[in-house]
């Protein structure tokens, strides 16, 4: 038996266990987004030693992996032909596994131009708690055949299955690459970004941070220096700074409190913030604050969207509210996929 | 395809007769909003598949989301089977009616609710047609992005319901990449808000399961669309290869070379001959296969891309290479490819549109068997293929009224399906499933597999009334079809009883 055949096994068994015993599975990478969530609880599953790249044919902007294998490992393979992944994952840790990057649904700056995690997810083979091994989507670009299962399971929290195998799309690096600062203040810089969106440039991220503006370009020589004209602005070399805002180790990511991720229409305008992080053209944004989370859902349903609680959440407590018909809906899914409740039990809800 | 007509016993019928149900009806909509004599039915009979007509109990025609609420509300009390039908456009047999059940009818939902310039974003009504958002959004140089080729008909209800695609996927996406939120009619009659204005929500993404649920979890009142900023400039060559494999190895080269076109086309030498006989878009009548790659995005980038891109397929072995000249010729080279469809169905009086992904490298491959399965079956077949993103669309020609014609393109069809599912591929890319393509789903999904998706589908609708006979085959049907899902070179399940 080879050893990949025994590490479903061990996951099979496991599963079983667990689920005989009533309780819950939580499966783990390298635990680099353990931050997240309502609540860590159940019997660990550990996916690291299920590893490797299965297929990765760079013509075919396809590549397919184990859950285990770490993101590092992806994108040198990436690198070493010149492609990458277009959503730019947050690692948030150096041993960051690529299972653990699709179940997160976590994504970079590079988002609002070319999309997140479940824009890219093509495929995924699952073990669902009966330990039946699961193949839904493919391993090619456009695919309509039965449910969206896999992008389902991008962002679940690891708690619809135990994802084995995914293929995603990948995407060519851009030849030239250009970061271009504004100084503007938070309520300018909303103006701004939603105004560069809105033209035909090639932006490939923006986000204000300290009463700064950055906006970045990518694509072709030519492209990003006559776009650079076009939208004038100073270009700084700050190696670091996308990376920063990616994983988080830029300076306003280090305090203390309730970090609170806000969704929402690109345009609202709030003015009692001016120390918010802005990302995504306008339509992420990052407060640290002590307040509750009413507050910002207040908001943030005024604006069409959603507040969460990013990090810093009391052990238990909701990350975000929703309304009843669409919790419901969120139930009726999980109980879907996972009828005895047996993964990530209050990873992602209060209540399953 | 082949055997596809529905077995009425597996699925449910209405619980109140049809005079009762029209009286229902009436006591909320209008007279014009409820059809129900064969003659105000039979436009209605089919969408676009013709192969399978059928007449459903009752169209109703709401105008607005408290209307749709009601119907489904009362459908919901007197258990009868509901279909959704938009433009009608749908190739798969998606808005087929059922005899036994109502069909919701979306056209008078069209109207355009909010264009947010800023944001860069537009709320429509599910029968707004795809390419008047647009039209609606241009003197904002903002566009959408998904372009089917059946645009101009299409509603947007229809292309959330199908995902659909078009020749622009590769760069921008499906619908489902395309689209920032929903508000969804469940069968209870409930309003649901999914997704958001921002780029994501909490939760499971139920947006992505929605797109593509064809109609089988509820229906969409109100569509939230994304919108891009209109390119600069957009430009297309045009490759001429005297080898088919050549042309599809020139695909592979260009993205090897780190371009990823906005639009990457490929047709066959039939194809190219039924859009030139027809509309006569300047096509090489004489060459093997034609590549059509467009770029977009500012000038300089334009003129940069169409360079290092012609380079490319000349060393690929393109015997000509054409740029268009401007934005008159452009359009005239995509109103070939985008005729195609019609252009095949003069040539003979029907024809199957098959819509198989492969991975690109297997194309060589996959073709020369099509080509062989002509003679296998005694049809044409035309290719066209989004070449950029593996999708085919063999267009299989025949006769329905020349003797067994009809049950030989099925056969041809489902083979192609087989066939694209056998490298790896998947049976449909941007159709759908529908009732076409219902037989093998059984081929590429395992009973297990399948199962996920019919509890999905009892979650939103535990009953099986929205829809039913499509899109997901019940494990009986599977069983009855006969064709055994393979999973690694072994039959699953020994111990199930086969018929």
């Amino acid at each position: 038996m080879s050893s990949t055949e025994t590490n479903i096994d061990q996951f099979k068994s496991l599963i079983a266990e667990a689920k005989q015993q009533s309780e819950s599975v939580r499966i783990r990478g390298s635990g680099s987004k353990d931050f997240y969530g309502v609540s860590l609880e159940g019997v660990v599953v550990n996916t690291k030693d299920f590893s490797g790249i299965t297929e990765y044919d760079p013509t075919e902007l396809v590549l397919t992996a184990r859950s285990g294998t770490p993101l590092s490992v992806i994108e040198d393979a990436l690198r070493e032909n010149n492609q990458m992944l277009a959503f730019e994952p947050p690692h948030m840790g150096s041993e960051a596994t690529f299972g653990g990057c699709i179940a997160s649904g976590l994504s970079g700056p590079r988002r609002a131009s070319q999309g997140a995690v479940r824009d890219f997810v093509l495929g995924v083979r699952l073990l669902n708690a009966d330990g039946l091994d699961l193949q839904f989507g493919g391993k090619v670009m456009k695919n309509v055949a039965g449910f969206d299962v896999s992008r389902l399971i991008a962002g679940s929290f690891g708690t619809l299955g135990l994802i084995l195998e995914s293929s995603i799309k990948v995407l060519p690096k851009p030849e030239c690459e250009r970061t271009i600062f504004f100084d503007l203040d938070n309520q300018s810089a909303i103006s701004k970004m939603n105004e560069l969106a809105g033209m035909p440039i090639p932006l490939s991220g923006t986000c204000f941070v300290r009463n700064r503006l950055a906006a970045r370009l990518s694509g072709s020589e030519i492209a990003v220096k006559v776009a650079h004209q076009k939208i004038g602005g100073e270009a700084h070399d700050e190696k670091d700074f996308w990376h920063s805002i990616r994983e988080q180790s830029h300076p306003f990511f280090q305090s203390e409190g309730c970090l609170y991720r806000l969704s929402v229409n690109p345009t609202a305008l709030r003015s009692e913030y001016p120390n918010e992080l802005i990302e995504w053209n306008g339509s992420t944004r990052w407060i640290w604050d002590e307040g509750t989370l009413d507050k910002h859902q207040e908001f943030a349903s005024q604006h069409g969207g959603h507040a969460t609680v990013f990090r810093g959440n009391q052990p238990g407590d909701s990350i975000n509210k929703m309304s009843r018909e669409l919790h419901l809906l969120q139930k009726k899914i999980k109980t879907a996929m996972d009828p005895h409740g047996v993964f990530g039990r209050k990873r992602l809800f209060t209540e399953f | 395809m082949g055997h596809i007509e529905r077995d009425l016993k597996e699925y449910p019928v209405a619980s109140v007769d049809k005079g009762t149900l029209v009286r229902e009806f009436l006591s909320f909509l209008s007279i014009e909003s409820v059809k129900h004599k064969t003659e105000d039915l039979t436009p209605f009979e089919c969408d676009g598949l013709t192969a399978y007509p059928q007449i459903p109990l009752v169209a109703v025609l709401p105008e607005n989301e408290e209307q749709i609420c009601q119907i489904m509300k009362l459908c919901n009390q007197f258990r009868v089977p509901i279909v959704f039908r938009g433009a009608g456009t749908g190739l798969s047999g998606g808005a087929i009616p059922y005899d036994q059940g109502v069909l919701l009818v979306l056209s008078k939902l069209k109207r355009i609710v909010h264009i947010d310039p800023v944001g860069r974003s537009a709320i429509v009504q599910p029968g707004v047609r795809n390419a008047a958002i647009s039209e609606a959004t241009k003197k904002h140089n903002l566009y959408y992005a998904p372009d089917p080729s059946s645009q101009i008909a299409c509603s947007i209800g229809g292309n959330v319901a199908e995902n659909s695609g078009g020749v622009h996927c590769l760069k921008y996406g499906l619908t489902v990449n395309n689209i920032l939120k929903v508000r969804f009619v469940t069968i209870e009659g409930d309003v649901v808000e999914i997704g958001s204005e921002g780029l994501d929500s909490p939760g499971y993404d139920l947006l992505a399961l929605i797109t593509g649920s064809e109609g089988l979890l509820g229906v969409v009142t109100e569509v939230t669309v994304k919108l891009l900023p209109t390119p600069e400039k957009a430009q297309v060559i045009m490759a001429s290869f005297d080898d088919v494999e050549k042309a599809g190895l020139a695909v592979a080269d260009i993205i090897a070379a780190g371009i990823i076109p906005a639009g990457l086309e490929m047709m066959d030498k039939k194809a190219i001959n039924a859009v030139e006989q027809f509309i006569g878009a300047g096509y090489p009548m004489d060459a093997a296969a034609m590549l059509l790659c467009e770029s977009d995005g500012s000038i300089e980038e334009v003129n940069s891309e169409i360079k290092k891109t012609t380079e490319v397929l000349y060393k690929a072995g393109a015997t000509d290479v054409t740029v268009s000249t401007d934005d008159a010729h452009r359009l005239k080279l995509w109103a070939g490819r985008k005729s195609a469809f019609p252009a095949v169905g003069r040539v003979l009086p029907d024809y199957f549109c098959m819509d198989g992904t492969i991975p690109r490298r297997t194309l060589p491959r996959v073709l020369k068997r099509i080509a062989e399965m002509e003679k296998t079956f005694n049809l044409q077949c035309a290719n066209v293929f989004h070449a950029g993103d593996g999708n085919l669309h063999p267009l299989i020609m025949f006769d329905a009224n020349e003797g067994n014609q009809l049950h030989r393109a099925e056969l041809y069809g489902a083979a192609i399906l087989e066939l694209c599912v056998e490298v790896g591929g998947t049976i449909t890319g941007e159709h759908g499933v529908g009732i076409e393509k219902i037989n093998q789903m059984c081929i590429q999904f395992d009973n297990h597999e399948l199962q996920t998706f019919l509890n999905l589908k009892l979650a939103f609708d535990p009953e099986g009334r929205l829809n039913p006979g499509k899109a997901v085959p019940t494990l009986n049907r599977c069983a009855e079809f006969g064709h055994m899902h393979v999973h690694r070179g072994e039959e699953r399940f020994p111990d199930i009883p086969r018929f």
